[in-house]
């Protein structure tokens, strides 16, 4: 009836348990007061009966149920461990051995349905319950443990001899547990032998003797047996992880008040055990998020003419020389509107730019970090690590993850996962007289270009070569020039393998090509680990060692792939972050500087006004705007002082209207010319005042101007209003470079806070000891050793521990990496997300000015 | 001097007193003998392109893939003659096993710890560093070679 595996595990693991209880409850016994002991016996033998109530073992569960009851009481001090108590529990495990040994035997629990062990767990756990005080409990223990003491331990023990060895062991007896460094040992060592059995093969086709010819055939056949039966000790069917599902499911739809049912079809699939692992919690999430997510409530689901009861499938099934999981439920599917409209709000996409995404893309959306379009926070899902996190577990052992969702009637998630990890296809080839294997999963395509032709189809851009492969092209790399092997001469054809590292193809030229072959992954010593070309070695047929190439690191060190492996990431990311890392900036004209810049991110808006409409007001220029007195400063004039030239001032007047609050100011500048969104490169600070430095924005030199210097000169009351908010409060910039330490300056220093400047370490601590600060921004990449390092300096001076400090990293991503994120510090917000830093360092503030009066006051009293 | 001797002492306690041994050109030398795994007659190996020069390439040793260092190059000693063919001494280093290189493979010798000493301060720094120190036998010297070390390609590079 039963699913056979499940109950085969269940009977493993279970006798697995009661071994390990028969020893924790004899070491109870001498320290009875061992508290992590009794909690581990409790759990042993809750875990029995939780499986049994999944598998309707109705009698083993009453029994343990009881148990489970006295335990709890003895865990929880009411009431103390007994002899009697423990021979009881001691019988309550032979008799749950006794069971096991009937369910291996017929599957079914058997005829004892041990009533009277039941009355007698449950008449010692009642005695407890009743407050009869302490002499009670062993009295009620010890009227019916006595007799048990003499009966009830021996009849078991009369029968085990029989039964156990016979029956109830041989499950546990069957299964052993083997190191997997022996195992793998073992492979290696099976892989000579074939390796030395085909050499005798060989040698037997020469001679023609019958005697070796039969031994031969024999070793033949055993060999390949052999073979194939190490490969399977490593094996193990996907149902090992299955197994927590329907508890899982349970579980969650109790919780939620949903009805599903789980079906499994395929557990007995079998994956390389390593395999098994990794992909374990991966599976679990994805469970747990068709529960959450997928399957409607039971309301949801009658109103949109579905059954109450959601189902949610699993199979797993062999295809291609690959595992497929599919795990799909008929649930609500995936909005792609709203996936679109959170990835909006979470800032991964602008827009204008989830217009343009398929729905397709748009399912992608959801392997983002920190995206999560759970509408709530739930204890199962939707904290924001997610399916990006599955998608990269998947990824690591080289499976793929797939989505399929049809709004209303469900979701799936495919998984495609290598059977194994050790071994994996790989396509041979010769390069310079040496053999070389290259990873089947890079592989796009083989490309040979013949005679004449061959040469014609390179083509070279600036002495770099090229192919032209369907209408695009190809970067080339010569595996022998990246090898530094000597070229085999000139050949009459081209052999090219296509590749593909990462998002990016390259055509790498060899020699020869072999054939494909299934290869052994072994890794390579400590000596050669520095080589980004290998991935490792194989042994191949003829007993010879061969190098595996890794793709990636044949790309970039023939310079097809110029970035690292980070960069790569990082520019992929950019793709569909759409540029948060670069920094927009607005550049303009003013005066005798050409190029002008400042952060898109501080200007309000650009404005022209007719050069009639300003006015004068208190000695300063004016213009009415938006029924208010904007104030405004002349770049011109400030850049170049002492140069007045109103001849040359453009009519309508170019305004940049900078906002804080209720505030504004206008930047009168000659001309806007454009803004530019990409990232600083060249960086050189200015010792002229007005500006911040210079770096190279639209391939010119771009002056920075330092809005805090310019605006203060020009419109000091604009500051003092802007003060009030917050006046006073001493911030500590940590920042290596001057550049960025200037800009972070400049929208603090607006923000009406006094900024102190850090380079280094040393510097921040001189700046703290110097004088006191209210909240410290620090570079995470502060030199010499990162600000966790500053971090943990404060903390060890009690009159630096309640300063709070906000760490700023490069990026977005930098911002969610979980290390980060626990390292203690108070915020995290990325570099140039001006506004959240602002915001950040203004709750940080407040809350260090709200927390002091209230120790103030405490100290008093 | 106190703690001299006792380094000394320590060293001494780490072996065994057995030393296969070895030459490497005019070498002598020793490696514990609890630390070969094997001694084999020359290997076919597979070059690796781009590795360390010292690096003379990888062997399959019972489906283990085994890196091979050749002695002479580590030790920047002149090369072998064109027909002589170098022996396997496959050492266990904490890295697995590593094969060395070496001209010819000599006896199990047991060495009386008296006669043990630092090696010669002014020896070549490509040598010094990987030797630990020699016995000083009868009729030559037994250089104790470190093999830690010597498999550490970063070590005795300056």
């Amino acid at each position: 009836m039963q699913d056979q595996e499940v109950i085969r595990e269940f009977l493993v693991e279970t006798h697995e348990n009661l071994s390990r209880l028969d020893q924790e409850i004899v070491e109870l016994e001498k320290h009875p007061k061992d508290a992590a002991l009794l909690a581990s016996i409790f759990r042993t033998i809750h875990t029995i009966k939780g499986t049994c109530g999944f598998l309707a073992f109705s009698t083993l569960e009453r029994i343990t149920h009881q148990a489970e009851s006295l335990l709890s009481q003895l865990r929880d001090g009411q009431r103390e461990l007994s002899p009697p108590l423990v021979s009881l529990i001691l019988e309550t495990v032979d008799a749950t051995r006794k069971i096991l040994a009937s369910i291996e035997a017929s599957g079914e629990e058997g005829p004892d349905s041990f009533e009277d062990l039941t009355g007698r767990l449950r008449a010692a756990a009642q005695s407890a319950a009743e407050p009869a005080g302490q002499p009670a409990p062993p009295q009620a223990g010890s009227q019916t443990a006595p007799p048990e003491d003499n009966a009830a331990p021996e009849p078991p023990e009369d029968k085990k001899p029989e039964e156990d060895a016979t029956k109830s062991s041989a499950v546990a007896d069957a299964n052993i547990r083997v190191g997997v460094v022996l195992l793998d040992k073992l492979m290696d060592l099976v892989g000579e032998l074939v390796l030395t059995r085909n050499q005798i093969l060989q040698f037997n086709t020469e001679r023609e003797d019958a005697a070796l010819n039969a031994t031969s055939q024999r070793l033949n056949l055993i060999t390949t047996e052999l073979q194939e039966g190490v490969m399977k000790t490593r094996m193990q069917p996907i149902g090992m992880v299955w197994n927590k599902l329907p508890r899982v499911v349970r579980d969650m739809a109790v919780a939620m008040g949903k009805q599903i049912r789980l079906d499994m079809d395929g557990a007995e699939t079998e994956l390389d055990r390593t395999i098994i692992e990794a992909i374990k919690d991966p599976l679990v999430h994805l469970v747990r998020n068709s529960c959450d997510h997928g399957i409607e409530s039971p309301e949801v689901r009658a109103r949109a003419g579905k059954p109450p009861q959601g189902r949610l499938s699993l199979r797993a099934y062999h295809e291609g020389g690959q595992v497929n999981i599919e795990i799909s439920d008929d649930g609500a599917g995936i909005d792609v509107a709203r996936v679109k409209q959170k990835a909006i709000e979470k800032g991964i996409l602008r827009p204008e730019q989830a217009e343009k995404l398929s729905d397709r893309e748009a399912l992608n959306l959801i392997f983002q970090p920190g995206f999560s379009t759970a509408q709530t926070v739930t204890n199962v899902s939707g904290r924001g690590v997610g399916m990006d996190v599955v998608k990269s577990h998947i990824e690591k052992i080289g499976g793929v993850v797939d989505l399929f969702s049809r709004p209303g009637e469900g979701t799936t998630v495919k998984l495609k996962i290598p059977l194994t990890l050790a071994i994996i296809p790989g396509l041979v080839i010769t390069s310079g007289g040496e053999r070389f294997v290259i990873p089947q999963v890079s592989l796009l395509e083989l490309i040979r270009l013949e005679g004449d032709s061959s040469e014609k189809h390179i083509e070279h851009v600036h002495g770099t070569p090229v192919y032209r492969r369907r209408g695009s092209l190809l970067p080339i790399a010569y595996l022998n020039q990246v090898l530094g092997l000597e070229s085999a001469g000139r050949a009459e054809a081209v052999n090219m393998v296509v590749l593909q590292a990462e998002d990016r193809q390259f055509g790498l030229v060899v020699d020869g090509i072999n054939d494909t072959q299934e290869i052994v992954v072994k890794p390579l010593g400590k000596q050669l680990k520095g080589l980004t070309v290998y991935a490792g070695a194989t042994i191949m047929g003829d007993g010879r060692v061969a190098l595996i190439l890794d793709v990636l690191g044949i790309g970039q060190r023939s310079g097809v792939l110029a970035e690292s492996r980070e960069q790569a990431r990082a520019a992929a990311e950019q793709k569909t972050q759409a540029g948060i890392e670069q920094q927009r900036l607005l550049l303009f004209r003013a005066g005798s500087f050409e190029r002008l810049a400042v952060p898109l991110s501080l200007v309000a808006r650009l404005e022209e006004f007719p050069r009639n409409s300003i006015e004068n007001a208190g000695g300063r220029k004016v213009v009415q705007y938006r029924n208010r007195i904007l104030p405004l400063v002349p770049l011109r004039e400030v850049l170049d002082s002492g140069v007045e030239d109103h001849g040359q001032e453009a009519d309508p007047v170019q305004v940049v209207v900078f906002n804080d609050g209720e505030r504004s100011v206008g930047l009168v500048v000659d001309q806007i010319l454009d803004v530019a969104e990409e990232t600083v490169t060249v960086r050189q600070k200015s010792a002229r005042k007005g500006l911040l430095g210079s770096a190279v924005v639209g391939k010119r030199v771009t002056d920075f101007l330092d809005l805090n210097h310019v605006l203060e000169a020009a419109a000091e009351d604009w500051f003092q209003g802007g003060g009030a908010s917050a006046s006073g409060k001493r911030i500590l910039v940590a920042e290596a470079s001057a550049f960025s330490r200037g800009l972070i300056r400049s929208g603090l220093d607006m923000a009406g806070y006094r900024v102190l400047e850090a380079a280094n370490l040393d510097e921040a601590i001189r700046g703290l000891e110097h004088q006191p600060v209210d909240v410290v921004v620090a570079a995470l990449d502060l030199p010499p050793k990162g600000s966790a390092a500053l971090l943990e300096a404060m903390r060890r001076r009690p009159e630096w521990e309640a300063i709070p400090v906000l760490a700023l990293a490069d990026t977005p991503e930098q911002v969610r990496e979980p290390a980060v994120r626990t390292a203690g510090f108070q915020d995290c917000q990325a570099k140039f997300d001006r506004e959240a830093m602002l915001e950040s360092v203004a709750r940080l503030a407040s809350a260090l000015a709200s927390a002091e009066p209230a120790v103030c006051v405490a100290e008093e009293r | 001097m106190a703690s001299d001797t006792d380094t000394l002492k320590s060293e001494l306690a780490q072996s065994s007193g057995q030393f296969s041994t070895f030459f490497v050109a005019d070498l002598f030398f020793g490696v514990d003998v609890l630390r070969v795994q094997e001694v084999l007659r020359f290997q076919q190996m597979t070059r690796v392109p781009q590795a360390p020069e010292v690096i003379e390439g990888l062997i399959n040793l019972r489906g283990q893939i085994v890196t091979a260092i050749d002695m002479r190059r580590r030790l920047r000693l002149p090369p072998r003659s064109g027909d002589q063919m170098p022996m396997n001494m496959v050492v266990r280093t904490e890295d697995g096993a590593v094969s060395l290189l070496v001209d010819e493979i000599g006896d199990v010798l047991d060495v009386d710890a008296a006669t043990y000493e630092r090696p010669p301060e002014n020896l070549d720094p490509a040598a010094r560093d990987l030797i630990r120190g020699v016995y000083k036998l009868k009729d030559r010297l037994l250089l104790v070679l470190d093999t830690e070390r010597t498999v550490d390609l970063a070590a005795g590079r300056a």
